[in-house]
């Protein structure tokens, strides 16, 4: 199966340790994700008020893109595939948008009359509804190096699940990153804060704020048990691991605790070749507990 | 015998008449109508735009440089006749149209941010820190379409943001630096400050060290070629002449 | 102490400005209080949530003069959760856009501390710019 992927920015700088680990995790249940050529920066937040049109050039004119690749590949589907939540949700809603208002697209279509007329077909999902859609049988059977006795709690934010039209699972108790860890083998701590916004941008001008947030969500997740957290978007992880150093500035008594992209705890219980797991970007190195459990050597 | 007073203007208008025809102007078949931030003249159609400009009667001071599309100095904005696309040249190398209207912009207001890059190393936050603004770019394609080199500025600036300093250097590489892209830009980024600081970085970090001068610079700082310049430096006038026009016929290689 | 609120045509132009640009009904709220209890950064905030929509249902341009709206994260929790479907991120974003499109921006892209820029994925500095620069 091959699929269009959209990586962005951060995918390939900050967090390339994402996309190292999904594109590996992706073959190996047979899914080979293609890198969209020429692809710009998505905006990371979609545009919210109802006359703005420029905000919405950037993401269709990668839609441009995949369409034109998925005519390429053949076959009738017509899908784009992104990792990074932000990505997932500002190239679903405007791609949404132009559906839902044809003279919106076509005033588009117009602006950028050197790129070719973006017809509407393509359809936006994350890699975690891909893995959905293949079936999480199929990533069990994958399994060589289950994750036993490892006590995951999985975050998920915001982007990845709201507003309703866009979101991938129920905003108040979605499921699917469960239903892989638990394919895993591994251990699911359930933290009633995995649907709480990180902090978003605020990072930039107000890291304590964020610092507050994230000491939330991670200590009530250590509370209930948690060794691990796991997410699916740079600026998440960015929130939730690299603040860690903000939030010991504000709690001295927190415990570090190791944040990784659910796509790295495939990487290692499909036992995969170490070079894919990209244990070298996290923050909080997971290695000593991963060692001590003996999941990895 | 008193020579009659030629101004300037006076010549060059008479420098315009025969520029590119070599004929003398009642003999010129065609001519177009240009207009200059507005006002309407009539010129000989094959001038350039920096040509007919002269012609008109302005003397350039600003918006002018090499005269070979080489300097980025002579920045024009223009429309066609009827229409509402906004096209840009560069005036020393675009023949003027019927129904031209055009202004030029002789500066693009951009300070520079400084930098030291022997300080700096080659990753995606280094140009951010430099240039933030480079962050706001809405992908418009805007500077694209308004680059009279044809790059495509969009694709460089994206790689700014993804940190590949080695696409920013290619994708920039003929930049003239007119500034008409920073001019245009609605995110005001100044690209080609930012494009010419990737290239710098690229150039020294980037890049293999060639070998060769290194090994040179070895050689003239070990004194090598000490005596040979001391000699040359004491050499009389009329001895400089002599080996310069002579210097075709050495075969001695060094 | 009663406070006397004056609501003349320049108030119902403010509300009617930021009605077209949320494209948000907002005079359907009716200040359940829901999405003040939903929103992760209300402790940061000067007046919560449903008192901005009560600000602009009044059209009190004062609102415009409150940090609220620039402590938001777009993370929608509000939006899911109000009863009558009111979108509340984008009436903040209406009343952000406001400002931002005078050419006034909320943050100095100039001003980030440069370890702090280093650190930053792109992700944070790209849509912290969209929300706080025109």
């Amino acid at each position: 199966m091959k699929i269009p992927y959209y990586p962005g920015c951060s995918l390939k700088t900050t967090a390339q340790n994402f996309e190292i680990s999904a594109l590996a995790v992706a073959k190996t249940l047979g899914i080979e994700l293609i890198e969209l050529p020429r692809w710009n920066c998505c905006g990371t937040v979609s545009s919210l008020t109802s006359d703005d049109l420029m905000h919405h050039l950037a993401p269709i004119r990668n839609l441009v893109r995949a369409e034109e690749m998925s005519e390429n590949l053949g076959g009738d589907e017509y899908k784009l595939v992104t990792l990074c939540s932000m990505c997932f949700n500002v190239l679903k809603r405007s791609n949404l948008r132009v559906k839902e208002n044809p003279d919106e697209l076509k005033k588009i279509n117009d602006f950028m009359y050197l790129e070719k007329d973006y017809s509407g077909r393509v359809e936006v999902i994350h890699f975690l509804e891909l893995l959905r859609e293949i079936g999480f049988q199929k990533v069990k059977e994958k399994v060589k190096n289950p994750l036993s006795g490892l006590k995951v709690a999985p975050y998920y934010g915001c982007l990845l699940l709201r507003p309703k039209e866009i979101g991938i699972d129920d905003p108040e108790d979605p499921t699917v990153q469960v239903e892989i860890l638990a394919a895993l083998g591994a251990e699911i701590v359930n933290n009633p804060f995995k649907t709480r916004c990180c902090g978003s941008y605020q990072t930039v001008q107000d890291k304590y704020a964020v610092a507050e947030l994230a000491y939330d969500i991670l200590s009530r997740a250590q509370k209930e048990g948690a060794e691990f957290v796991t997410t699916c978007c740079p600026l998440c992880m960015f929130n939730l691991a690299d603040r860690q150093k903000e939030v010991v500035e504000k709690y001295p008594e927190f415990r570090s605790i190791p944040v990784l992209y659910i796509t790295q705890l495939m990487a290692v219980a499909f036992d995969l070749d170490e070079k894919y797991y990209g244990f070298d970007l996290n923050y909080v190195d997971p290695r000593p507990i991963l060692k001590e459990k003996g999941v990895i050597r | 015998m008193a020579e009659k007073k030629i101004s300037v203007m006076d010549k060059i208008r008479e420098a315009g008449k025969s520029i590119t025809s070599g004929v003398a102007e009642e003999d010129i078949k065609y001519w177009v109508t240009i207009h200059i931030m507005g006002k309407a003249y009539r010129v000989p159609a094959d001038l350039t735009i920096m040509q007919a400009i002269e012609y008109a009667g302005y003397r350039l001071i600003r918006s002018c440089g090499c005269r070979a599309g080489f300097c980025g100095a002579c920045s024009t904005v223009f429309r066609r006749k009827g229409e509402y696309k906004l096209q840009t040249a560069m005036a020393c190398q675009t023949r003027v149209e019927d129904g031209m209207f055009l202004v030029q912009i002789p500066f693009s207001p951009a300070e520079k941010p400084l930098y030291d890059v022997k300080n700096e190393e080659l990753e995606s936050s280094v140009i951010l820190k430099y240039f933030p603004e480079v962050a706001r770019c809405v992908s418009c394609n805007t500077c694209t379409k308004a680059c009279p080199q044809d790059l495509e500025v969009m694709d460089y600036v994206q790689a700014a943001l993804r940190g590949d300093f080695k696409a920013i250097a290619d994708g920039s590489f003929e930049c003239i630096q007119c500034g008409l892209c920073a001019i245009r830009c609605p995110a005001e980024i100044v690209q080609y400050h930012m494009a010419q600081f990737a290239r710098r970085m690229y150039g020294i970090y980037g890049t293999p060290r060639e070998k060769n001068v290194e090994k040179r610079v070895e050689e003239i700082k070990s004194g090598k070629f000490d005596k040979e310049f001391q000699r040359v430096m004491s050499l009389s006038l009329a001895e400089l002449k002599r080996i310069y026009t002579e210097q075709q016929n050495t075969r001695e290689v060094y | 102490m009663i406070k006397k609120l004056v609501i003349s045509s320049k108030n119902v132009d403010f509300l009617n400005k930021i009605n077209e640009l949320s494209g948000e009904t907002i005079t359907l709220c009716d200040q359940c209080g829901t999405c003040s209890g939903s929103c992760p950064m209300v402790s940061e905030m000067d007046i919560t949530p449903s008192q901005m929509m009560r600000m602009v249902q009044l059209g009190q341009m004062e609102v415009m003069d409150t940090k609220a709206m620039w402590i938001c994260a777009s993370c929608f929790a509000c939006t899911v959760r109000c009863p009558r479907g009111l979108d509340l991120a984008k009436v903040a974003e209406a009343l952000r856009q406001v400002k931002l499109r005078e050419a006034i921006d909320h943050i100095d892209i100039k001003k980030i501390p440069e370890d702090e820029v280093r650190r930053l994925p792109q992700i944070a500095l790209v849509s912290s710019f969209r929300k706080f620069t025109g």
